[in-house]
């Protein structure tokens, strides 16, 4: 039984909106596959004892101080923009004709 | 297009269905800065200039939180009756949309800092209710977004879209109320209760600008129904775009409408996103989702866990100021109020200005009567909330000092006020430059007494022979001649003794 099926890296593909072939479907799922089952040997060894880990540092309450620091400015903040109009970014249409 | 065949009497609504409310409130922190950067955090301002590489997440660019949000998000959640999470992380929630750059929002998923709270709502006729809170989480607000080509400026039929990131990452606190049930009729008027004492409690916890009509402060309304007494939980859908508390009441009622006639024609209610419709008072459908959402929510790996200690959390309960509620209770003994008159004080949002304004030597009462009554027609007049009138109240108190003393009368006074609205200056510099002045000079009145009295000798020979009711008659040509600059107690005075 595959820990990941073909349907779900379809799914996630299309959420990543990422335009993927049939072929290329068989070929992730597979590959993916023996990631997923690599790494569940970890759930192998974790025990009640060992919390779950997000962060690999035992740091709580990083704080900043709300103290305003120079912003880029609107020339350099687009200046990598593909598209900018009226100082602002400008994106291709949002939704579809059919919307 | 929904049309007025498709709602049902909002009474037969009430008869036939239960309705059930959700509230989720959305309010901007107004910190100097942004939640994760030291961009300033300002309304307005030039497109793209309060942007820098952590708000546009350019490569390597890591966020830092800003210890004040939270220090507010908790005091929030403490005023909100919450407990307050020991521990608790940042989440991100990835989704395509060019509001945020960073193709996703940072927030909280499934470990908010305040949970389980409430807070008790008073009502037109001063019941209480208790709407209970789920959550007060924080994230940070999305940039925005101007859509060009469109008939509507609307994002439908837009050719391409400008977006403007200088509110991407302003702190957010989002405020989740549990399903409120048994408000039946009520259910709009309790949706806009609720969002009104929870400005009242943001604004004194003094954590945002709470401005419902730049932003600072959203609703969403989640509204269902169900048939009376069945106890089934009826499809809901989520109102957006409600930017005033009178527009939480309307849409509210207007989903009830709406849904209700659906419901009596055994159609089906659409799990939806609705759009409130400001001028029509109306809901319109928002864009089908085709797909379940799926924001694959997981634990944001560049923020470390917050664990407010139990000492920070009552170190800032401390912090806490009296509650709206208790105020207005305190408010009501100390100038004596009815029930009626502090509701509309309360309607008007004009306590924190009459206590402005007895703060500056005027009694209750005077502060009152201009607030509510002339200045609130002013308001009304002019298309703006009382508190955005450009009259401050150290101004009002300046002008019933000056009707005290006698300088000017109440009908003087309010031509002072409307100068000090058009923008002439100062009470004193309006009563200067209109020559607004009380003719307190007794030659000139004496002058202006005695032609009145030439004028109507019949009234003058009753006054003569003790008629002193008579007066008022030349009194008022007094008054006239001198185009209301004259003091009519002081008139009244002369005119007794010029017949005696």
């Amino acid at each position: 039984m595959p820990s990941i099926s073909r349907d779900e890296v379809a799914h996630l593909a299309r959420l990543a909106r990422l335009a993927v072939t049939d072929d290329e479907l068989d070929l992730f799922a597979g590959q993916l596959d023996v990631i997923l089952q690599s790494v569940s040997a970890v759930g192998d060894i974790a025990t009640a004892d060992i919390p779950p880990t997000s962060h690999a540092v035992p740091l709580t309450n990083v704080f900043r101080e709300d103290v305003v620091r120079p912003s880029l400015g609107q020339a350099k903040t687009l200046a990598g923009a593909p598209a900018a109009e009226d100082g602002r970014f400008r994106v291709p249409r949002i939704l579809g004709e059919e919307a | 297009m929904t049309s007025v065949a498709d709602l049902m009497d909002y009474d037969e609504v009430v008869a036939r269905f239960d309705p059930m409310l959700g509230l989720e409130v959305h309010v901007e922190l107004h910190t100097k800065t942004k939640m994760f950067c030291g961009c300033a955090n300002e309304f307005g301002g030039e497109p793209n200039t309060h942007v820098c590489p952590v708000c546009l997440a350019a490569p390597g660019a890591l966020p830092v939180v800003n210890g004040v949000a939270v220090e507010s998000a908790i005091r929030i959640g403490l005023a909100l009756n919450c407990e307050i999470a020991e521990w608790c992380r940042f989440a991100r929630k990835n989704y395509f949309y060019p509001d945020m750059p960073k193709n996703f929002q940072t927030s909280q998923y499934d470990e908010p800092i305040a949970f389980n709270g409430y807070l008790d709502v008073t009502l037109d006729d001063g019941e209480i209710f208790r709407v209970e809170i789920e959550r007060a989480h924080m994230e940070e607000d999305t940039g925005k977004s101007l859509h060009v080509g469109g008939a509507t400026g609307r994002i439908h039929g837009a050719d391409h879209s400008l977006l403007d990131y200088n509110r991407a990452g302003v702190p957010l606190i989002e405020i989740v109320t549990k399903m409120i049930p048994g408000t039946a009729e009520r259910a709009p008027e309790v949706a806009r209760a609720y969002v009104s004492a929870l400005r009242d409690l943001l604004k004194a916890l003094d954590v945002s600008d709470v401005r419902m009509d730049q932003g600072s402060l959203r609703c969403d309304a989640n509204v269902s129904l169900s048939p009376k007494d069945s106890g089934v939980l009826g499809t809901r859908t989520e109102t957006k775009n409600v930017n005033s508390l009178r527009s939480v009441e309307r849409a509210v009622r207007f989903e009830m409408t709406r849904q209700a006639a659906i419901l009596a024609e055994g159609g089906e209610i659409v799990q939806e996103t609705r759009h409130f419709e400001e001028a029509s008072g109306t809901t319109r459908a928002g864009r089908r989702k085709e797909t379940a959402e799926d924001y694959r929510y997981f634990p944001e790996p560049d923020l470390v866990p917050i664990a407010p200690s139990r000492e920070w959390v009552e170190e800032l309960r401390l912090t806490l100021p009296e509650m709206p509620a208790e105020r207005r209770k305190r408010i009501k003994a100390e100038w004596s109020l009815t029930d009626a008159e502090l509701r509309d004080l309360v309607n008007a949002d004009a306590i924190d200005l009459v206590a402005a304004t007895v703060e500056a030597g005027a009694t209750s009462v005077e502060a009152r009567s201009w607030w509510v009554s002339y200045l609130m027609q002013q308001a009304n007049t002019r298309g703006v909330e009382l508190g955005a009138l450009p009259i401050t109240p150290a101004q009002v108190a300046k002008v019933v000092a000056l009707v005290n003393e006698g300088a000017l009368t109440n009908k003087l006074a309010r031509e002072v006020v409307i100068g000090v609205l058009d923008g002439e200056g100062e009470p004193e510099q309006v009563v200067e430059a209109r020559g607004l002045k009380v003719v307190s000079d007794d030659g000139a009145l004496e002058k202006a007494v005695d032609e009145a009295l030439a004028a109507q000798p019949d009234v003058a020979d009753k006054i003569r022979d003790g008629k002193v009711a008579a007066a008022g008659a030349i009194v008022g040509a007094v008054m006239k001649a001198t185009k209301g600059q004259a003091d009519a107690k002081r008139v009244r005075e002369l005119v007794i003794a010029r017949c005696s």
